[in-house]
């Protein structure tokens, strides 16, 4: 529990207040369909998974011969949760150097999540991680990058602001294999999904890093801002056509934010969410359950934290 | 990607004429679609209800418009109303305060703050002002030094202090600084935080009693979903916001949060992020209208003309016109013109900006991969080109048209192709440039 609950308990509160009170009406009737639809979306889960969830219900409703609404609670959940599944664990054994790019929107939490990537490989799996500071454009992401390999005490490979990042990243790959370090991390700087000329420019880099090590980058990690509402797919599909996205981070879960998107995250892309961000401290990236996203939802009657 | 609200209620009104009278049973049914897509663009659930009811009282009995399609009607009735509830675009006010005047920064991490406090900065100081810039977030890693290399980037003066004292003591010396500087606007950059984070955000209310500011700005993200319900009132609850500077409008992100924002706040948007680099052009004034039909989808075409003409600098302009002029126009030309058009996004998207073309699109089943697939080859054959060939297309024959195709991976027939068309376009912009009407084959006066 701890951390993820902590974090998650406004997002519990607030989505389960609601879907318990829902719930706790009499009979179900047209009007609890439209007010599960109506919460569904006010949680940023979108509206085609929505509709797909509220179908099923209704089908399991009939199939089940469920008629009070109070009983909709576990059906809805067990729902939910079979759109999620448990994350394969990340591809960065079994090979002398592995690579992760991280890529995401301006603003979206790269440069944290990646300190606290590098901080959790490093302390909890024992793995010897090193930094890309592969965000050359915005001011002072490179000194915010080296700020946090200080504190978490991983080197940071970076050059002059401004530098072209494929450079960069061609030098940190080197260092990194000539170092023998096991996994080099890439920060990469925020672009916009729909500015043609900087996605682009993120095939370049993802390129280049498999100049030099075969199939690399092994994991490109998409971070998003958990309070991000239905352009997160948007988001999502271009980084994944641009860089061939595998996995994705989300961040900022500890807000009010419902993190609803992670459902049509894994339902319409078939993209695994490995992390949750939950705060700005270092050790505040859990790992994604689907049992346990789900049930942190819907279980007010833990009132531990 | 979404439908167009209006063949959204094509559908909804089948059963309505022109000219007949909306009733409620047609009004359900639409309404319903309407929430749909409201919802779908972001905009927050108690805010569709609402904006919905509204609507709805407008659009009872009112006679539909002869000229009109009861959806148009309904979305003419729509635009209106949300044109109006996104207010007017707010100007910045120091009534009632005295130089210096500050101006608080405020929002969630990652909304945009310290790159907006030097739009702001440089903004101010283009219209006669004379800023300073004060750097508050002692939390995040360099944000300071990202403060300092932007005030130094646009020449704005600014105060720091690192991340050695607490935030409202760095404040109250950075404003003894700007006085003693005759400074007449300091722009303070705060840390990021949650609206639910009750020490931070009583670390920006001391911030507010210190400075007594004359507009507190909440900075937040053009993308943000349902949430942006409750970091709007949170932070007017605690600070009470004078204004919105709404971020990362170049994205493609429908914006409903902009709605929702002004709805529960009550204050205007004052100013619209449009791109990463602190510049001019980079932070606008707040136009409802463009917001609005975006929202709804109804395509942006100001946003792409404002887009066209940025990208089409006045000299550039120019330059081109004269080299058209005198039958100049080079396949190099072509190639940059294509790549600006580009960088305004992908194809499709850009076609999805005029209204009328995303319809268009799925009519004619406009594929835009294919389209960017085509224009992809037709970059890759000119960049396949030496200098010289781009100036002197007429020298290209079957060999170094063999060369190009090969050098490109398409056949020489492209290449044929890609010319005949590049002769057509430059012959018929010529023509245009000296008021000719064009003669374009199959079209008759």
């Amino acid at each position: 529990m701890g951390i993820f609950r902590r974090g998650l308990s406004k997002t519990r509160q607030s989505f389960f207040g609601r879907i318990s009170q829902l719930l706790g009406n009499t009979e179900i009737d047209d009007d609890t369909w439209d007010d599960m639809e109506t919460l569904l979306i006010q949680a940023d889960v979108g509206f085609n998974t929505t509709v797909q969830v509220v179908d099923a219900l209704q089908a399991r409703v009939r199939a089940e011969g469920i008629t009070r609404s109070d009983q909709l609670r576990d059906a809805l959940k067990a729902e939910l949760a079979a759109l999620l599944s448990f994350p394969p664990a990340l591809d960065i054994s079994g090979r002398e150097l592995s690579i992760i790019l991280v890529v995401g929107v301006n603003g979206s939490g790269k440069t944290t999540s990646i300190a606290k990537l590098a901080h959790r490989l490093k302390n909890l799996s024992g793995r010897k991680v090193m930094i890309a500071a592969g965000d050359t454009f915005r001011a002072a992401a490179i000194e915010q990058l080296q700020t946090w390999g200080e504190r978490i005490d991983v080197p940071v490979i970076a050059n002059r602001p401004g530098s072209d990042p494929g450079a960069v990243v061609y030098d940190a790959t080197m260092a990194a294999k000539a170092r023998g370090y096991e996994i080099l991390i890439i920060d990469t700087a925020g672009r916009l999904q729909n500015n043609y000329n900087l996605m682009r420019e993120l095939t370049k880099i993802s390129e280049v890093s498999g100049k030099v090590v075969p199939d690399a980058p092994h994991e490109v990690l998409l971070v998003l801002d958990g309070t991000t509402g239905q352009n997160a797919i948007e988001q999502a599909k271009s980084f994944q056509e641009a860089s061939g996205v595998s996995g994705v981070i989300v961040t900022k879960l500890d807000s009010t934010a419902k993190g609803g998107m992670v459902f049509s995250i894994f339902h319409d892309l078939h993209l695994p969410v490995h992390y949750l961000g939950l705060g700005e401290t270092i050790d505040d990236l859990v790992l994604f359950t689907p049992e346990f996203f789900v049930d942190s939802l819907f279980d007010d009657d833990d009132q531990e934290n | 990607m979404f439908d167009s609200l209006t063949q959204r209620l094509d559908t909804a009104f089948e059963g309505l004429r022109k000219g007949g009278t909306v009733k409620e049973a047609d009004v359900k049914a639409v309404m319903r679609e309407v929430r749909m897509a409201l919802l779908e663009a972001d905009v927050a659930l108690p805010i569709v209800k609402d904006f919905i009811k509204q609507v709805r009282q407008r659009a009872l009995g009112e006679e539909v418009h002869k000229a009109l399609k009861p959806s148009e009607q309904v979305v003419k009735i729509i635009h209106e109303e949300m044109v109006d509830m996104l207010g007017e675009a707010g100007r910045l006010s120091f009534s009632g305060s005295s130089a210096p005047h500050v101006i608080m920064m405020v929002g969630l991490q990652g909304a945009g703050k310290t790159t907006n406090t030097a739009k702001l900065a440089l903004h101010l100081r283009s219209s006669g002002r004379k800023p300073m810039m004060l750097a508050a977030d002692t939390y995040r890693p360099a944000a300071v030094d990202q403060l300092v290399t932007l005030a130094k980037q646009i020449g704005v003066p600014y105060y720091e202090e690192g991340t050695s004292d607490t935030p409202p003591n760095i404040v109250r010396r950075g404003l003894k600084q700007a006085r003693d500087s005759k400074a007449d606007i300091v722009l303070i950059d705060t840390a990021g935080r949650l609206q639910i984070d009750d020490t931070k955000m009583e670390e920006l209310e001391e911030i507010k009693r210190i400075s007594s500011p004359a507009e507190i700005l909440l900075v937040a993200d053009a993308m943000t979903g349902q949430e942006a319900v409750n970091i709007a009132r949170g932070f007017n609850e605690s600070l009470g916001i004078s204004g919105l500077i709404l971020t990362r409008v170049d994205g493609d992100a429908r914006g409903g949060a902009a709605l929702s924002m002004r709805a529960v706040t009550g204050v205007p948007i004052k100013y619209m992020g449009t791109g990463e680099k602190v510049s001019a052009d980079t932070l606008e004034l707040f136009h409802p209208d463009r917001i609005a039909q975006r929202i709804l989808g109804m395509g942006d075409i100001m946003s792409l003309i404002e887009k066209t003409e940025t990208l089409y600098e006045e000299e550039e302009a120019l330059r081109l016109q004269s080299k058209i002029m005198k039958n100049e126009f080079t396949l190099q030309d072509f190639l940059d013109q294509l790549q600006k058009i580009r960088r305004m996004g992908p194809l499709g998207k850009v076609m999805g900006m005029i209204p009328g073309m995303s319809k268009l699109q799925t009519q004619a089943e406009i594929n835009s991969d294919d389209m960017e697939k085509r224009v992809r080859k037709v970059e890759a054959i000119i960049n396949s080109m030496t200098p010289h060939e781009r100036r002197h297309p007429r020298i290209l024959k079957a060999s170094r048209k063999k060369r190009i195709a090969a050098g490109s991976g398409v056949e020489v027939s492209e290449v044929n192709e890609l010319l005949r068309q590049f002769r057509q376009m430059s012959r018929l912009m010529n023509q245009i440039s000296r008021g000719k009407m064009p003669k374009i084959p199959g079209l008759t006066a």
